[in-house]
């Protein structure tokens, strides 16, 4: 364990890559996230490794492809329209199934929108967003301690199974400062035998593409891929519950909803009601089994998001309509408060007494 | 391929060079494409390079260049090519990287990327096939189809209203991150000595790391143009090398 550091969210994004072996960063600047940028484009170049501000998000992903398929350690961030740009990268890389983390920092949209903190990303970051049927491992901190935490772990399951990993953190955790202590980053075996870095004296050359014209051999492919998607959905899922035994209501939550959940979560408990939380970390794959469980168990679900309400689909779906499901949203850059999340929660729970 | 010739007493003076497959391309008979390819073969057979070198494969009738390449290759999304070109070449700096793009792809969708990867200077070598057509898509209007010349979208013959025909070269030259364009043809066999010497001479670039290499190949496609080989070999002649001139724009 090293020593505890007073740090912004972003600067931690920034400073666990690095860490965690990052050789290359592409990126175009955007708030909330140039601090990622800004605190890479001076430690890299100390270290021999590559920074390299992109003419776009378009031009930073396929870098990204590049990096990626001659098998180094690479990362790129952005904010939400960014992203959006990124999708057609992303879609080719996880079908080339090269190995890299992408980092959104969001923010409110839809459109240019504006650069206040929502969670209006999360259908874009799970169900696809670029073309294709492909998955992203999308992880989703809500503290400093979990962004440092989480980085370490997006390289290495972005290695371990061959996919874009995204780092998915909203705005105000990008420009909150909270205490992190890094741990030591372990780096572990990478089989690089099918990256391109020149065709082996000995042996067959290295193609990295996602174009297979034959739909026989495309949906092979496909096969592959949900196989692939089959076995993360197995060994990937992380979540993390709170007060969860005896509640009559759960809370879901992610990222900065989390936090605020949690504290309305207590609030609740003072009045009197049996209330907890359930914190999905892995959005993708979502841990439907755990809130299936719950389901079993509990009146009803809340699920506290800021955007319309699109993790809700998520629960409702793991949920099968056994449990009641409520919501609370905030969006477009606006953040609930603890004491507003009680005044809508209460009458729910009232009402399942 | 089945037919079994005693090469006793015989000096083979042509064959498939080392650096290309032996798969059969899926080019049109007659096509630039399929000379292009060889070219950059023999060059690769020649500097010895074939272990430490990447190519980047466009989207465009090229698409399957890593079939027919024995190289490590990429398949870069439409446009995109020196992005990931970028990425090979700052991480693998010993390593030879070229890209190979049609028009569609590099001047069109790809324009951007084509610019700033030649504006930092990037020390690979773009070889750039300017067939004035969307080929793979069925003959599209390309940013460098001709005024007047008809294609499936402009039917009526391109007018500038729709843009004129962009000159890559000369845009590109004037980048001071650029250090060598020329732009040449491969219609005849001079033309395709010199096509080879000075992609030659863009790869060899790369040893000494002063920034771009662009080669601009004027092409043909006869079939999207709707001509016999010979046809659109006399058609770059007559109407091609007169607006994209022949030469080295830049050689530094
Ligand atoms: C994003 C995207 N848009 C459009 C296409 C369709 N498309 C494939 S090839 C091509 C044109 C290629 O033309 P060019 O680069 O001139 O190469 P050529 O086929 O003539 O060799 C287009 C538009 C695509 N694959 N991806
Ligand atoms: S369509 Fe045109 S560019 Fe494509 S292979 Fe045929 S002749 Fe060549």
């Amino acid at each position: 364990m090293g020593e505890t550091l007073l740090m912004k969210g972003n600067e931690t994004l920034a400073e666990a890559a690095l860490r965690a072996g990052c050789e290359a960063y592409f990126g175009y600047p955007i708030t909330p996230q140039s601090e990622v940028p800004e605190y890479l484009s001076e430690e890299m170049p100390k270290r021999g490794r590559i920074f390299l501000q992109a003419e776009s998000e378009v031009a930073s992903i396929n870098m990204l492809y590049g990096a990626a398929g001659a098998g180094f350690k690479a990362m790129t961030t952005s904010s939400s329209p960014g992203i959006s740009l990124m999708l057609e990268g992303i879609s080719y890389i996880a079908a080339a199934e090269l190995p890299c983390v992408i980092a959104n920092v969001t923010r409110g949209g839809p459109g240019l929108g504006t650069i206040q903190p929502s969670q209006g990303d999360y259908f874009q970051a799970v169900k696809g967003g670029g073309h294709g049927d492909y998955h992203m491992i999308v992880l989703a901190p809500s503290t400093v301690q979990e962004i440092a935490d989480l980085t370490y772990d997006a390289f290495d399951l972005c290695w371990k199974y061959r996919t874009p990993v995204m780092i998915m953190m909203d705005g105000a955790l990008g420009q909150m400062m909270e205490k992190v202590t890094f741990k030591e980053y372990k780096e572990p075996v990478r089989d690089i035998s099918w990256a391109t870095r020149g065709k082996p004296a000995n042996g067959d050359r290295r193609v990295i593409t996602s174009l297979h014209i034959q739909p026989e051999e495309m949906e092979r492919v496909n096969n592959k891929l949900q196989a692939k998607y089959t076995e993360i959905k197995k060994n990937e899922v992380r979540y993390e519950t709170q007060n969860c035994d005896d509640a009559d209501v759960v809370i879901v939550g992610f990222g900065l909803s989390a936090r605020i959940g949690t504290k309305a979560m207590q609030m609740m408990r003072e009045k009197g009601y049996k209330v907890g939380l359930m914190k999905p970390i892995s959005l993708w794959p979502f841990p439907e089994k755990a809130i299936e469980d719950l389901s079993r168990r509990v009146k009803g679900f809340y699920v506290l998001e800021l955007n319309a309400g699109q993790m809700i689909e998520d629960v409702r779906l793991a949920n099968e309509g056994r449990a009641k499901v409520g919501k609370y949203n905030r969006y477009g850059g606006m953040i609930y408060s603890p004491d507003e999340v009680v005044e809508h929660l209460e009458p729910f729970c009232k009402e399942l007494k | 391929m089945g037919i079994e010739v005693s090469l006793e007493g015989k000096e083979i003076v042509y064959k498939r060079p080392k650096a290309l497959t032996d798969a059969v391309t899926h080019y049109c008979p007659g096509c630039g494409h399929g000379t292009a390819h060889r070219l950059i073969a023999e060059i690769v057979d020649e500097l010895g390079i074939q272990g430490t070198t990447v190519g980047v494969a466009p989207v465009g009738c090229s698409v399957f260049a890593y079939n027919y390449f024995d190289l490590d290759m990429q398949q870069a999304a439409h446009g995109r090519a020196c992005a990931v070109a970028t990425a090979l070449k700052r991480l693998m700096p010993d390593k030879y990287v070229f890209t190979y793009q049609g028009d569609g792809d590099l001047a069109g969708i790809g324009g951007n990327e084509t610019l700033h990867a030649c504006n930092r200077g990037e020390n690979i070598t773009i070889v750039f096939i300017n067939n004035a057509i969307y080929g793979m898509t069925g003959g599209q209007m390309a940013p460098t189809t001709l005024i007047g010349q008809k294609t499936t979208t402009s039917p009526y013959g391109r007018t500038t209203n729709e843009g004129n025909p962009i000159r890559m070269c000369e845009l590109i030259t004037t980048l001071p991150g650029v250090r060598y364009v020329e732009r040449v043809a491969v219609n005849t066999a001079p033309r395709v000595r010199k096509a080879k010497a000075a992609l030659l001479k863009a790869f060899k670039n790369q040893q000494e790391n002063k920034g771009t290499s662009f080669i601009e190949i004027v092409s043909n496609c006869p079939s999207n143009w709707k001509m016999t080989p010979l046809a659109s070999n006399k058609w770059i002649d007559d109407a091609m090398i007169p607006y994209f001139p022949l030469g080295v724009f830049k050689d530094q």
